[in-house]
């Protein structure tokens, strides 16, 4: 569904802050795949999401999504292939816009938009269908600014979006770092069930051990713009958080306790 | 002079005879506004070509009701003008990557040129309303003038009530929705598929070309167009959308519609324009309005960040603090 081919990126190329990003990335996705991506800062978790999302154009190498050769398409081009959920909830909403006005602009994506009328009566009843789903009320506020909902409510009404419009692929860059426990733990549970229920291929981003051994069926793991680990199916299961920072410690050779600052 | 003397000059009755015309030129400005209101609102760009633009649509428009075009298809040439110089400034911004406002300032500085070479190298024209007449004799001649105040007033209440509508429709349709989005969060907007820059090229155009019209009435309403005469109407927009906006949030607390919002804009350069009437009528010297009217809009800018200061500042929580301290060591 999704293959990184030989993909590097270096940023501030030629001045005295040249940090090299991306080297010789590969990976190759299979449909259905639900891949956690783990690595301490600076291995190039987002820089390989925001490669994907095409944010920037890449230095070398192809990205190719359900066959698709994507690598000379901007980011908007490339929004018809990808739903996507940032780590500031405030990112992925338009603030002054009403919910339903948002759902409708994602309902749109990858889509010509011309002067037909922005919020359709027919789509109103199925995104009150669809936020009812997420248990939050927000189907009796749909045409409440998203500005005013909370950083939680948003970023489930983000994921929604993320999905309303079945992508080939759904990035989750850390969208749950900046909530608090119980309520990123929700929206954990929430991604899993969207992702389960449309059958999509999916990355993930975190920073917390657990999650990343709990969620998805694969895990691999960065550092310093390589894919240092890739696990998946029974092995994956039965991985523990030990087990992964030895592993940190065998491949990237440093000593378990920095590991263990940089990971958890 | 002494106080009861300034006083006892002052008549009501030419106040009161002032007026309508105040409002027939408040509306063009209101209309203008809402040109404005597309990008410092809708695409939060503070675009400041509209001072040449609107001297650029009363320019196509007196040489072409001079050259014997209907008063209306000049207004139209006045439009594709307008909607050219906001494609300048849009291009130069999102093609070249220069900052928005000062592609705005180069845009505005190039017009200047340019609507002299329009005006035949003259800083006026005046086209003669003896001469074309009004469009209900005729059914070409002027659609408004100040030589007839209350039909002015008409016509430009009839244009306010379709270019609400207008602007009603598009920006309820997907295109309007993507371009208000694109203001909104344009991260957000690029994810969801928005080709931003084409967003903010078309808002920048659709804008211009608005002001540009506005710019066509006015030089029918006195029938010549200057210049200058567009200087300073950024801040006239803005006055215009800061008053409407305040009446509108003061009247309809919970929020109004889109259409009522624009409305009370239009109403705002009405006010701004009844304000300024007072002001002159006031015996001011002409020469300080345009300070007042920064003064003016300076401050209302300035009102929702005060009221933000007001609720939580340093000042404000170093205060409490140091009560709180007080309270709980009264002897300290």
């Amino acid at each position: 569904m999704l293959k990184i081919s030989h993909v590097s990126k270096t940023f501030n190329k030629g001045t005295i802050n040249e940090k090299q990003a991306l080297i010789d990335l590969n990976l190759h996705l299979k449909p259905g795949d639900f891949v956690t991506v783990i690595g301490g800062n600076g291995a190039g978790k987002s820089t390989m999401l925001n490669a994907v999302a095409g944010v920037w154009p890449v230095d070398q190498g192809s990205i190719t999504i359900d066959g698709a050769d994507v690598t000379g398409l901007p980011e908007f081009k490339r929004a018809a292939y990808i739903g996507r959920v940032f780590q500031d909830p405030m990112m992925g909403t338009a603030p002054n816009m009403q919910i339903e006005e948002n759902l409708a602009l994602a309902y749109r994506r990858g889509q010509k938009r011309g002067l037909s009328w922005g919020v359709t009566k027919a789509e109103k009843s199925l995104y009150r269908e669809k936020l009812a789903t997420l248990g939050l009320g927000l189907e009796d506020r749909m045409t409440s600014k998203v500005g005013l909902l909370s950083g939680g409510q948003r970023q489930a009404l983000t994921l929604l979006m993320a999905a309303l419009q079945k992508p080939k692929l759904l990035l989750l860059d850390e969208h749950t770092a900046a909530l608090d426990p119980a309520t990123a733990a929700k929206v954990l549970e929430l991604s899993d069930k969207i992702v389960q229920e449309n059958e999509l291929t999916a990355m993930m981003i975190t920073h917390n051990m657990k999650d990343a051994i709990a969620h998805g069926n694969r895990i691999i793991m960065m550092n310093e713009g390589r894919i240092i680990l890739d696990i998946e199916g029974e092995e994956k299961k039965r991985l523990t958080k030990a087990d992964l920072l030895q592993k940190f410690a065998e491949v990237a050779g440093v000593q378990e306790e920095t590991d263990s600052v940089l990971l958890s | 002079m002494n106080i009861a003397a300034y006083f006892a000059s002052l008549s009501l009755p030419n106040l009161l005879s002032r007026m309508p015309a105040a409002v027939g030129q408040g509306i063009v400005w209101g209309l203008m506004a809402l040109g404005v209101y597309i990008t410092f609102r809708l695409l939060d760009i503070a675009d400041l070509s509209v001072d040449g633009t609107f001297a650029t649509g009363g320019a196509v428009t007196v040489m072409l009701i001079m050259a014997g075009w209907p008063a209306w298809a000049a207004l139209l040439a006045a439009i594709l003008a307008g909607l050219l110089a906001g494609l300048c400034t849009g291009l130069l911004h999102t093609r070249l990557g220069i900052p928005a406002i000062l592609a705005g300032i180069l845009t505005q500085f190039a017009l200047y040129s340019i609507n002299l070479r329009i005006m035949g190298m003259k800083a006026n024209q005046t086209a003669s309303i003896k001469k074309y007449g009004m469009f209900w004799e005729n059914g070409n001649g002027f659609l408004l003038s100040s030589r007839y105040v209350p039909q002015a007033i008409a016509v430009g209440l009839i244009l306010a009530i379709a270019v609400i509508a207008l602007f009603y429709w598009y920006f309820g349709t997907e295109q309007g929705s993507a371009l208000r989005a694109t203001g909104s969060n344009p991260a957000m907007s690029r994810a969801q598929g928005i080709n931003i820059d084409t967003m903010k090229v078309l808002g920048l155009a659709l804008s211009n070309g608005m002001v540009a019209l506005a710019g066509g009435l006015m030089t029918q309403f006195q029938g010549t167009a200057d210049v200058n005469m567009g200087r300073g109407s950024i801040v006239i927009g803005l006055a215009a959308i800061i008053i409407g906006e305040v009446l509108c949030d003061t009247v309809f607390r919970k929020g109004c519609n889109f259409a009522v919002r624009l409305a009370f804009v239009v109403g705002g350069g009405v006010i701004y324009y009844m304000v300024m009437t007072v002001i002159l009528w006031l015996k001011l010297d002409p020469n300080d309005l345009k300070l007042f009217t920064a003064i003016i809009v300076a401050l209302f800018l300035a009102v929702p960040y005060l009221q933000g200061q007001s609720r939580s500042s340093f000042k404000h929580a170093g205060k409490m603090a140091q009560q709180a301290e007080k309270e709980a060591n009264p002897h300290a």
